[in-house]
């Protein structure tokens, strides 16, 4: 993990089509902390967390890790940015391994695996065609690869959504586990994250997004 | 890098054959609309020898469009394009061997199997051996610009119909020289000026399919 002291998010503003999604959001994120994102559905959450993954082109503002812009630079993102979505990204033909190995060679931390399979305690999966994994199941292989990445900075989106209560011990032993090791976490969710509050910082999303009824829109 | 992309042209392969094997469909899509014209048009050996070169390349285009949307529908619905998005493998490569990936899936299977429908269709036996170097030519050429109309429209739900309107008007010159070169085989003139327009028409896809591709696949990723 190439470790990252401070990540920085300076007056972003954020549109999706025409439309205005959050204007002038900024905050600033040091090494070990994890910064949960609240706010309603529809305020932009999601929308803020696919922007620092690269995938939405910012309007204005910038985005900077130990002081220097790193806003759409491709290289930086695919190695210190982990990405999960609310979509898993699995491939119900092949199992759990073979889902999890193909990223992992891509990311190139394959002797990860195992051990990230066992955090998130679904060992007994490996060999299982995702097809049969109830959804619960198939969030924590998810969860599972992301664990293998080796980026200091993991961008959840609603990781919980769908795990037992057993599966919100493992994940937060693992995100507890990342930030003690100097890792950041930028996670957008609605549950109780069982992390140190000393470790957590709340940002309210609410302020900064622009309501569907005052960005002008008449949908004519 | 090349590792990587290599596992991506994999990964495509192994599903393309697994789990339903849209593969063997596109195949047996193709034999079933071949097999279909001598029912409609009559046994008459002459005229089936006539159009054999034709409704092959025909047969063959729309083998391949049926096959076009599984190329990154899939993958855009759960989530695998965002991953390669972020990945470091650039987006242009990955589209590269997605293409490479449904041409082995679903051209190189049409040409294996198309002897066996030549005879069927009562071909001209000089007519065999163009045929196959016109398809081997072109059909990449199918799967680039496929590769193009599939990016534009994953992001639609039911995006198959749009998916042929735009694509099949550019099947035209793949189609037009791919039956040029045989007919131009068969008379003796020798097909190589055909084979020639073909393998242009493959070298230009392949060269702006990437960026192409890519860009739009950026979009719908927003």
């Amino acid at each position: 993990m190439e470790k990252i002291d401070t990540f920085s998010v300076l007056n972003l503003s954020i549109k999706r089509g025409d439309r205005s999604v959050l204007r002038g959001l900024g905050f600033n994120l040091i090494s070990g902390l994890l910064l949960k994102l609240i706010g309603p559905n529809g305020s932009g959450k999601s929308t803020l967390l696919k922007t620092l993954a690269g995938l939405i082109d910012i309007e204005e503002g910038d985005v900077l890790s130990d002081g220097i812009s790193v806003m759409g630079n491709r290289e930086w993102i695919a190695r210190n940015i982990c990405y999960l979505s609310h979509k898993n990204a699995l491939k119900s033909e092949f199992t759990v391994l073979e889902n999890i190995k193909f990223w992992a060679d891509l990311w190139g931390c394959q002797n990860k695996i195992l051990y990230s399979l066992n955090q998130m305690g679904i060992d007994y999966l490996r060999d299982t065609p995702v097809r049969y994994l109830s959804s619960g199941q198939a969030r924590r292989v998810a969860l599972a690869r992301s664990l293998c990445h080796p980026a200091a900075l993991w961008l959840y989106d609603e990781p919980t959504v769908g795990i037992d209560d057993q599966g919100l011990d493992y994940l937060s032993i693992a995100m507890e586990k990342h930030l003690a090791g100097g890792g950041m976490i930028i996670c957008a969710t609605h549950d109780n994250l069982r992390i140190k509050d000393e470790m957590v910082k709340n940002f309210d999303v609410t302020k900064f997004s622009v309501s569907l009824s005052s960005s002008g829109d008449d949908w004519s | 890098m090349n590792t990587h992309f290599w596992s991506v042209v994999k990964r495509d392969i192994k599903i393309g054959w697994q789990g339903g094997s849209t593969s063997s469909m596109v195949v047996a899509f193709f034999i079933i609309v071949v097999t279909l014209f001598p029912l409609g048009v009559g046994p008459e050996q002459s005229v089936l020898a006539r159009i054999a070169v034709g409704v092959i390349w025909v047969a063959a285009l729309l083998a391949c469009l049926l096959s076009l949307d599984r190329i990154f529908q899939a993958d855009y619905e759960d989530g695998t394009l965002d991953q390669y998005a972020l990945s470091r493998l650039p987006l242009e490569l990955i589209v590269i061997g997605k293409s490479l990936a449904h041409w082995l899936t679903t051209s190189l299977p049409l040409i294996l199997i198309t002897p066996v429908l030549a005879v069927l269709l009562n071909m001209n036996d000089a007519a065999l051996l163009p045929l196959i170097y016109a398809m081997l030519i072109g059909t990449p050429a199918l799967s680039l610009i496929g590769t193009i109309g599939a990016s534009l429209t994953v992001s639609l739900k039911r995006g198959g119909v749009l998916l042929s309107l735009l694509i099949l008007p550019l099947y035209v010159p793949v189609l037009i020289f791919g039956v040029m070169a045989v007919d131009a085989g068969i008379s003796g003139i020798g097909s190589n000026a055909s084979l020639l327009f073909l393998a242009a028409v493959t070298l230009f896809s392949f060269a702006i399919t990437p960026w192409v591709s890519a860009a739009a696949l950026r979009l719908a990723l927003d």
